[in-house]
This record gives structure tokens, sequence and C-alpha cells, in this order.
């Protein structure tokens, strides 16, 4: 055999074995694309069913349902409410905290934790905890008592207000450490260099935050914004422990229509409508905060 | 423009026990390059730290044209800077990271787009003002650094080992142009280093450093041909000095069975240790005052031939021209010129007299 034919005989070989190799890969993750695809995909595809059913195949009939209902426009209203006053405060807080954090204050492993723990603890559960203290005769009316105020009825539906402020609250506490332990890792990624440049280079404490941190954070930033903004999108256990009904946001709704109104086609649209904004904020975020510093070179 | 006076500085990196730097003392003149050379570890970058007040001394003090720097924060010290990463700001085009420290010192706008202008002619960055850093190579990033540093009218220009992170030929056409640069600007200037050859090529002065403190401070060729001790000698040029033991008896100095040269006057009997550079160690024909050394490896180097030989058991490096042949297991007749020869104390490597 010449050398030509040696090495075309490899190379020949050598494709061979590599599509043969393919099938075990294949097989290899084959149980996760079949799990998947059932427990992913199906559902999904038969909730979209679900959502465009009617007596006569496909039609609008339970989306027009779902917009028709009284609470539909409210719990839209309320939504969005919370995620446009929640997510701008929950940021500012958490980058404060993070800051705070990485000036390495004596303790800080500490606060760190305790800034952390309402990850650990279940939605429900500081639902029921802020509601022991929002409640008629909970913690916050008893101390106001001691001093000649109240009480009030903080989640009552007549103060729409205190309503909001107090899911408000619970949602900054249950939900700003996630924004903060993303802040924090983010932070930690930057190299030491750039904030050392900026300070010899005559930049000062502010002028670092804003032309040096902030913008390296931002693939951070973006991150915690995604996550934050779906699930704030869904939430649920807080408002429901806090309000109930009195205060209907989109997931609530979708709750209300599947238990209390047993119908699974109007939940469906429902949750559809939750899965189409969220994506669609995903998408926006993602188109307006591009990253374009790594453009090809022109 | 400004002096640094630097006094009796200690640092003590928590959790170390050995100080970085040990009471060090240092004056660097207006407008002049200071070198600081040592090996990894000696304190350089710590004492360049503390300059620019990005590290804060235990003890000691700094001043830059006469106002105490020591404890400071680096933004009000009026100082640039290069880094060995270059710190080039990735989200930032080449035109803002350029002008950067005009921005923090309240500029307006159209004197900062001059000076930009200006920085970026003199480092060829023109074409690549609008591209954002990962845009550019390794030398153009470096550039981008540079003139970052020099578009501010600091007081004190620091560089911490700029040049480290570029391949060996843009290292060397990078090199002549900072030093032009440098003189251009004349902004007092400390360059940390641990490139002997950037070090003597660059620095109005130089200090060499071993384990925080200052072993020799002199213009580059005075440390080069009068190491004040055997670290100096040893740690400056390619290849570095050579040393070799001896007996002083009867006037002269004595390396082994025949092999011996001449004793200053002044040296005392006894053991002494002499420090030579290859190239002023040349090759003849027998002489019975001459050295003589069996050759061990021959390396032809192009500009010269680098020759190890074996003086009584004793290795050293001799640099012949290129013209000369010599080939391994030869005896050679070594001699070596009067002037260049140093004298240091075997047991603690300090220098005896200037030269024989």
């Amino acid at each position: 055999m010449t050398r030509t034919e040696l090495v075309r005989e490899g190379a020949r070989g050598g494709r061979a074995s590599r599509s043969r190799r393919l099938s075990p890969a294949l097989l290899l993750i084959s149980p996760s694309i079949i799990l998947m695809l059932l427990l992913f995909a199906w559902p999904m595809v038969a909730g979209i069913l679900q959502a465009f059913q009617s007596p006569d195949g496909l039609g609008l009939d339970h989306i027009e349902r779902m917009v028709g209902d009284g609470q539909f426009g409210p719990a839209v209203r309320n939504t969005l409410l919370l995620i446009v006053v929640l997510l701008p405060v929950q940021f500012v807080l958490a980058i404060v905290m993070a800051l705070l954090l990485h000036q390495r204050p004596k303790g800080q492993g500490l606060y760190f934790y305790l800034w952390a723990v309402p990850i650990a603890v279940s939605d429900l559960a500081a639902g029921l905890v802020w509601l022991a203290i929002f409640t008629d005769n909970g913690y916050l009316n008893s101390a106001l008592s001691t001093i000649g105020v109240g009480p009030v009825s903080w989640l009552s539906y007549t103060n729409p207000t205190s309503q909001f402020t107090a899911i408000l609250v619970a949602e900054l506490w249950r939900a700003t450490s996630l924004v903060m332990v993303i802040v924090v890792s983010g932070l930690q990624g930057i190299p030491k260099d750039y904030d050392e440049a900026a300070n010899v280079f005559g930049a000062t404490y502010w002028t670092r935050l804003r032309h040096v941190w902030l913008p390296l954070l931002k693939p951070s930033l973006q991150v915690a914004l995604i996550l934050r903004t779906i699930l704030a999108f869904q939430t649920f256990a807080v408002a429901q422990a806090l309000t109930g009904q009195d205060f209907p946001l989109l997931v609530g709704e979708t709750y209300r229509f599947y238990t209390a109104l047993q119908n699974p086609n109007v939940a469906s649209a429902l949750a559809l409508v939750v899965m189409f904004v969220s994506m669609a904020a995903a998408f926006l975020y993602l188109r307006v905060l591009r990253d374009g510093t790594k453009g090809a070179a022109r | 423009m400004a002096d640094i006076s630097i006094r009796n500085l200690v640092k003590t990196y928590p959790g170390n026990t050995e100080p970085a730097t040990k009471n060090i003392s240092l004056h660097v003149e207006d407008g002049e390059f200071m070198v600081l050379l040592g090996p990894s570890g000696c304190g350089k970058t710590t004492l360049l730290r503390m300059i620019a007040g990005l590290e804060l001394p235990d003890a000691g003090a700094i001043s830059i044209g006469g106002r105490d720097m020591t404890y400071l924060p680096p933004n009000r010290r009026n100082l640039s800077m290069v880094f060995q990463s270059y710190a080039v700001f990735p989200h930032r085009r080449v035109r803002q990271n350029i002008g950067f420290g005009l921005m923090t010192r309240k500029m307006p706008k159209d004197e900062i787009a001059r000076k930009v202008a200006w920085a970026a002619e003199l480092l060829q960055l023109t074409p690549y003002l609008d591209r954002y850093p990962a845009q550019l190579s390794g030398g153009q990033r470096q550039r981008v650094a540079v003139a970052r540093a020099i578009v501010v009218d600091a007081d004190v220009l620091l560089m911490d080992e700029p040049l480290s992170n570029l391949d060996a030929l843009l290292r060397l056409n990078f090199r002549a142009e900072l030093k032009k640069i440098v003189e251009h600007i004349g902004t007092t200037t400390v360059y940390v280093t641990h490139d002997q050859v950037e070090a003597l090529s660059l620095g109005d002065r130089v200090a060499v450093m071993e384990a925080g403190k200052i072993a020799q401070l002199g213009h580059p060729m005075e440390v080069y041909d009068r190491p004040a001790d055997t670290f100096v000698g040893g740690f400056i040029g390619s290849p570095p000095m050579n040393f070799l033991d001896g007996q002083v008896a009867d006037g002269r100095i004595i390396f082994g069975e025949g092999a011996s040269i001449p004793a200053p006057a002044a040296v005392p009997p006894g053991p002494i240790r002499i420090g030579i550079r290859a190239e002023a160690i040349s090759i003849a024909a027998h002489r019975p005052d001459l050295v003589p050394a069996v050759v061990d490896v021959v390396e032809p180097l192009g500009a010269a031939t680098l020759l190890t030989v074996k003086v009584a058991d004793q290795s050293l490096k001799v640099q012949i021209p290129p013209s000369q042949r010599v080939s391994s297991g030869e005896t050679v007749f070594l001699h070596f010129a009067p002037d260049s020869v140093r004298l240091y104390d075997p047991q603690t490597g300090l220098g005896l007299l200037a030269s024989v």
C-alpha cells in the first residue's frame, strides 16, 4: 500500500468510527430528552391546546372569557405595577448591599448569610410571616398601639395602597437577596485592576461606581433582571397569604380559575399570558442590554 | 511634575512574617526615570503600589513634590499608571479609555478630544479610537494603556512591568518607543521590572532590589560595571557576572595550581571572591601570566561566541569574538582585563574595593 492510500484509509476509518460514536452519545442523553419531552414539552402543548379548545375544535372562547372577567384588568394592572415599583427598589437595595459587602467590613460573612437567608425561606412561609405582621391583630398594629396609633386594617380591600405596600415589602424582603447574591458574585468577578486603575487616574467612589463597576456588572445585572422579572410575573404565594383574592395578580387568577371556578381552560390561557409576557420581557432585556464591545474588528 | 521622596518605608502584608519592604529610602529627582529592578518577591511592586496609594505602609513616609502623600487615597495623588495587565476598561472605547484620567479631572470636552487625539497620534492609535479593547491586539491594548497614562498631566508616572506581556520582538520595538515618549513628556517616572535589559536600557538610574531592600542604586552602567555585591552582579547582565573564589598570597590571587592573577596592593592575604564579566575575559596564546582553563561548552550566538570554561574546578562564562575558533575539551589561556576585576568578601558577598 502506498502512503496516500494509507492516509485515505485512515481518514475513512476515522469517519466511520465517528458516526458509530454518535449513537452511544444519543443513547446517553436520551433519558433526559425523554424526561424533558414528558414533563415539559407535552404539558406545554397540552396547556396551549386546552387554552384554545372550543366546542367546534379550536377557538378563542376561553381567551374571551379570560379578558372579559372583571378581575383580569386589575390583575394585569397590579402585576405590572408590582414589577414597575418592586424591581427598581429591589435592584438599588441589592446593589447597595453588595457594595457594602464589597468593602469587606468586619463580619462580612455573617452579613452575607443573614441577608441571604430569605432565599432559603419558602415563599408561602414568608407570606405567612408577613401576614402575622400586617394582619389586624398582628405585630405591626400591636407595636403601633403602644404609641397610641391604629389599629389599621392594612390588608383590607378598602385599603388598596396599604395592601400593595404590604405585598411590596414582603416581596422585597423575600426576593432581594437573590439579586444581591448575583451582584455580589458579579462584583467578585471584576478584576481588581480596573478599580485600581480608575482610582489611580483620579476617579472618586461615585465615578468608579458609574463608569467602572456598573458597566462591568452589566452581565450580572442582566441575568438578575431577567430572572427577577420572570419571577415577579409569577408572584403568587406571598400575595395569596396576605390578601387572598382581594389584590388580584395574574398567577393568583390562574389559581382561582383552576381551583375555585374549576375552569382549567381559562387557567391555561392565563398561564400562557404569563409565559408570553415573561418571554417578551427576557427578549427585550437581551436586546436592550446587548453587549456591543465584542463585535468583530472593523 | 515633581520629585518623590521615600523615607524608611516598611510594609508587611497581613499573614506574612517577613516584611515586603524593609525600611526603604529613595529619592527620585524631578523628571527622572527611575527603574526598580529585582527578582519576583523582592518588594519592587509593593514599593510602587505604596507610591500609588494602592497599599498603605506600616511605617515611613512618601512625599511627592514636597507634599506628604503617605496615607492619601490614590485618586488624590495626581498620578498616572500603566498596569502589568494593562487594565484597559473593556466597556469603554479606545477614545474613552485614553480620556479617562481627563474625564475624572473634569476637563472640558473639546480639550479632552484634543489631548486624546494627540496621544493617539503619538502611539499610532488614531485608526482604532472607536474600537473596544476586545477588538484590539495585545500590543495595541498596551499602547492604549500607555496613551491613557501619558495624556494626563500627572506629577508622577508609574509603570508596573508594562512590557512583560508582549512578545519578544514587540517588546524590543516598544521599549525604544517608550523611552522616546517618556523623554518627550519629561514626567518623573518610576518603572518596575524584573528584566535587567529593560532596566539598563530605560533608566536614568536603577535601584536593584533584593528581599525588601535596595541592594544598589546607581546609573545603569555603574550598576552593570561595578555591582555593589555578588547578588547585583549575578542578577544583572546576560550572562551574569562570573564569580571565582581564590586566596590572596604573595601579591597574587590564586585560584588553583598554576592559575592566578596579580592582586592589588591593598588586599590583605586570605580568602577572596572576584567578579568579572564574560566580555572582560579574552583568550590568548599561552603565556605564563595567563590563567589556564578547559573549555566545557561552546555556544555560538551570532554576534559573539559564549564559552563555558573550568578554572580550577570553578565554572565561568567567557565571551569571545565569533571569529575565534575554539572547540570543547581544548585548554585555553584566559586574560582578565585588570580594570574589570571586582573584589568581594566571600562571606558577605559585599564589594571590597572598586577595582584591581
